[in-house]
């Protein structure tokens, strides 16, 4: 996984609550075996018509958001399955940063797992940084993690909240499994403890 | 934590899983089942062999196919190449792992939730999880359910822990006596209705009350699987004589003497009296009528009895623009009676309501009657066993009379991912548990409701309150 320091980049405004993970990546498309590809189809329904032609009033379909790094969104946004072919699309097509005022629970928790930063920010501040990502080319915005800011075009400081842990993990870019094996002498001796205090409990054979 | 005060069925069940607390509240959380399907699991294993990891716990994990296989006869294998490459990837990372699986040709093969609690695999006061979102169904059964990205899969099957904060606690307690023609689906659209998508966000919900406790396990699961639609982590209800009885038996289960001690340990899981929930929401069964989706978003739910919305009555800009593209992409007029609606296709199935009890209720409203011209309406069991079992009660045979089609189990036309899907344009009333655009097929218009409702439709060819035809 890539660490996440700083990023400067251009935004692109997506004003939509409720974004689901089958509008982020349809089903179909994870058929895939792999992480990586899924950009191309990154918001597909939106993106394309049914002939497979680009929308032009789609945001990402216009520049200079094709190459937009950061994305925000309203209300809920990652709501529905728990597919991480959702932030592999997101990351794919380049976005490593979502601005939402939420994010729906395992959605969120996907985005670290893969080196993008999601952002809560009140619904205000979001429709703010909406007005200077509609500026487009000239209007990058700047996530500087270490300090928890977002630099806005006007130079405006607006601070987030993150999970101390996560951004740790996010800085360093650390393998999540790497951690918990630190603990593998705490895991031996609980499931020797289960083992006892619930033997009843099968193990599964078939 | 002092050990006196109260506690949530929730909390016993996470404090018991507790491997270790880390300084800023992270806790390393045991994983007692890891339940594997083809779609989210490839890159995990993949990822174990890039770093030289094995399965930490074979024994406690469980795997089968079930949302790419089509699922009319599939003795011949899968035709779709993708698919049957994800499926092929699946066997070959489950021989190679050790780990226990259900292959496509088996009985047993079925929707990994419905077979989950059907085998016995998921018990009372579990934490399970699974690659998949309704992993929260079995937390029917009074275990800790919840659906996982790919990356934890991978972190489940190489350590048997997650890296979790805790959840807080909501109640959603239904009060009173359900009324003639309402099932535990309008129980939980009701529910949705309420509190809306992203009003369990952050939280566990654990379902209470009177309405609640009288559902049968099938009920419990379909309230369950559907609190991930009200963004909650995941769904609980307390596990009691009906989830008992459920259990006892089951193949993966405790047996004979083991199960009694079980038992005992499950007895002691409700919530404390004066345990405290960060929120709460109290409906009453009685207003709960017939419901159905009318929009793309569960939370646009109505009773059978209303009309399409008119975004003009919406003052906020928003909510305005919302509602206006839910009802031109499904093709409605505001204004409109649900009840006019006319519906091409049925489907009946999915990890919602693909249970036995599900297809008694379908068969039972269809015996002696005809799908309506021009409806194209199909049963899918959540499992081979539930279609065994439907097989021996007779019920295929009145489905296809009425003139169903009968499927082998599978996700089937939920999402679209395998042959069954709707084509641009079609209306479908289906017992599934999302009705996204495009969710069952690109430009499919999905409403969502219970069995008894879906069969309604298909025997009169629109969207019918089931009141009218019991």
């Amino acid at each position: 996984m890539d660490a996440f320091t700083t990023l400067t980049a251009i935004a692109a405004p997506l004003p939509m609550a409720n974004v689901d993970t089958d509008k982020i990546i349809p089903a179909r498309f994870l058929k895939t075996i792999k992480r990586t590809g899924l950009g191309v189809n990154l918001f597909d329904t939106l993106r394309y018509d049914a002939d497979g032609s680009e929308r032009p009033d789609f945001v990402l379909n216009q520049e200079p958001y094709r190459r937009a790094q950061i994305l925000i969104a309203h209300e809920n946004f990652g709501c529905g399955s728990s597919r991480e072919h959702a932030p592999w699309a997101l990351l794919d097509f380049g976005i490593r940063c979502v601005i939402a005022p939420d994010f729906a629970d395992i959605f969120h928790n996907n985005t670290f797992k893969n080196g993008i930063l999601p952002i809560r920010l009140p619904r205000e501040v979001c429709d703010l940084l909406m007005q200077d990502a509609r500026l487009g080319e000239n209007a990058r915005l700047t996530i500087d993690l270490e300090a928890q800011v977002i630099v806005r075009p006007n130079g405006e400081s607006i601070r987030f909240e993150i999970d101390p842990f996560r951004k740790h993990l996010l800085l360093n870019g650390l393998d999540d499994i790497g951690q918990t094996l630190q603990h593998a002498p705490a895991i031996d001796s609980y499931e020797a403890r289960q083992r006892q205090e619930k033997s009843w409990q099968p193990g599964i054979t078939i | 934590m002092a050990q006196n005060k109260p506690r949530t069925l929730f909390d016993k069940v996470w404090d018991s899983h507790v491997v270790e607390r880390l300084p800023d509240g992270t806790c390393v959380l045991y994983i007692d089942r890891h339940l594997v399907h083809e779609v989210t699991s490839p890159q995990a294993f993949e990822g174990l062999r890039a770093a030289g990891r094995g399965v930490r716990r074979p024994d406690a994990t469980l795997a089968v196919v079930d949302h790419n296989i089509p699922t009319s006869d599939r003795s011949q294998g899968i035709a779709e190449e993708e698919s049957r490459i994800q499926v092929e990837t699946l066997e070959r990372n489950v021989a190679a792992f050790g780990v226990p699986y259900i292959p496509v040709l088996d009985a047993r093969q079925g929707i990994v939730h419905i077979v989950g609690p059907e085998q016995g695999a998921s018990l009372p006061g579990m934490t399970i999880v699974c690659g998949d979102s309704h992993t929260s169904t079995h937390g029917a059964l009074g275990a800790l359910a919840f659906g996982i990205g790919t990356s934890e899969v991978e972190h489940v099957l190489a350590t048997q822990t997650l890296l979790q904060k805790p959840a807080k606690n909501m109640s959603v307690r239904v009060d009173g006596t359900l009324p003639p023609g309402c099932t535990a689906k309008d129980i939980v659209l009701a529910i949705i209705g309420r509190i809306g998508t992203a009003g369990g966000n952050g939280h566990v919900i654990e379902f209470g009350g009177e309405a609640i406790r009288a559902l049968d396990m099938a009920g419990r699961m379909t309230v369950c699987n559907m609190s991930i639609e009200a963004g909650a982590r995941a769904g609980l209800i307390a596990p009691d004589e009906t989830t008992f009885d459920y259990v006892r038996g089951r193949p993966f289960a405790p047996q004979g003497e083991a199960f009694d001690r079980a038992v005992a340990y499950w007895r002691t899981l409700p919530s404390d009296p004066g345990a405290i929930y960060d929120t709460t929401v109290t409906l009453n069964a009685a207003d709960i009528a017939p419901m159905v989706t009318w929009g793309t978003s569960p939370e646009a739910v109505l009773p059978i009895t209303g009309t399409v919305p008119n975004p003009d009555d919406e003052p906020d800009a928003a909510k305005r623009a919302q509602i206006a593209r839910m009802v031109e992409y499904m093709g409605l007029t505001p204004g409109q009676k649900l009840s006019e609606l006319a519906v091409d296709v049925v489907f009946v199935g999915s990890c919602t309501n693909g249970r036995i009890e599900d297809i008694r209720a379908v068969a039972q409203l269809v015996q002696g009657r005809r799908v309506a011209p021009g409806v194209r309406a199909m049963v899918v069991p959540g499992s081979g066993l539930v279609k065994l079992q439907a097989e021996q009660e007779g019920l295929d045979r009145i489905l296809r009379e009425a003139g169903f089609e009968w499927r082998e189990a599978g996700c089937s036309m939920c999402l679209g991912m395998n042959p069954d899907k709707l084509t641009p344009g079609q209306r479908c009333a289906s017992t599934s548990n999302r009705n996204f655009e495009g969710r069952q097929g690109p430009g499919g218009r999905t409403h969502l409701l219970s069995p008894a409702m879906a069969a309604a439709a298909a025997v009169t060819g629109h969207l019918t309150d089931v009141r009218e035809l019991v």
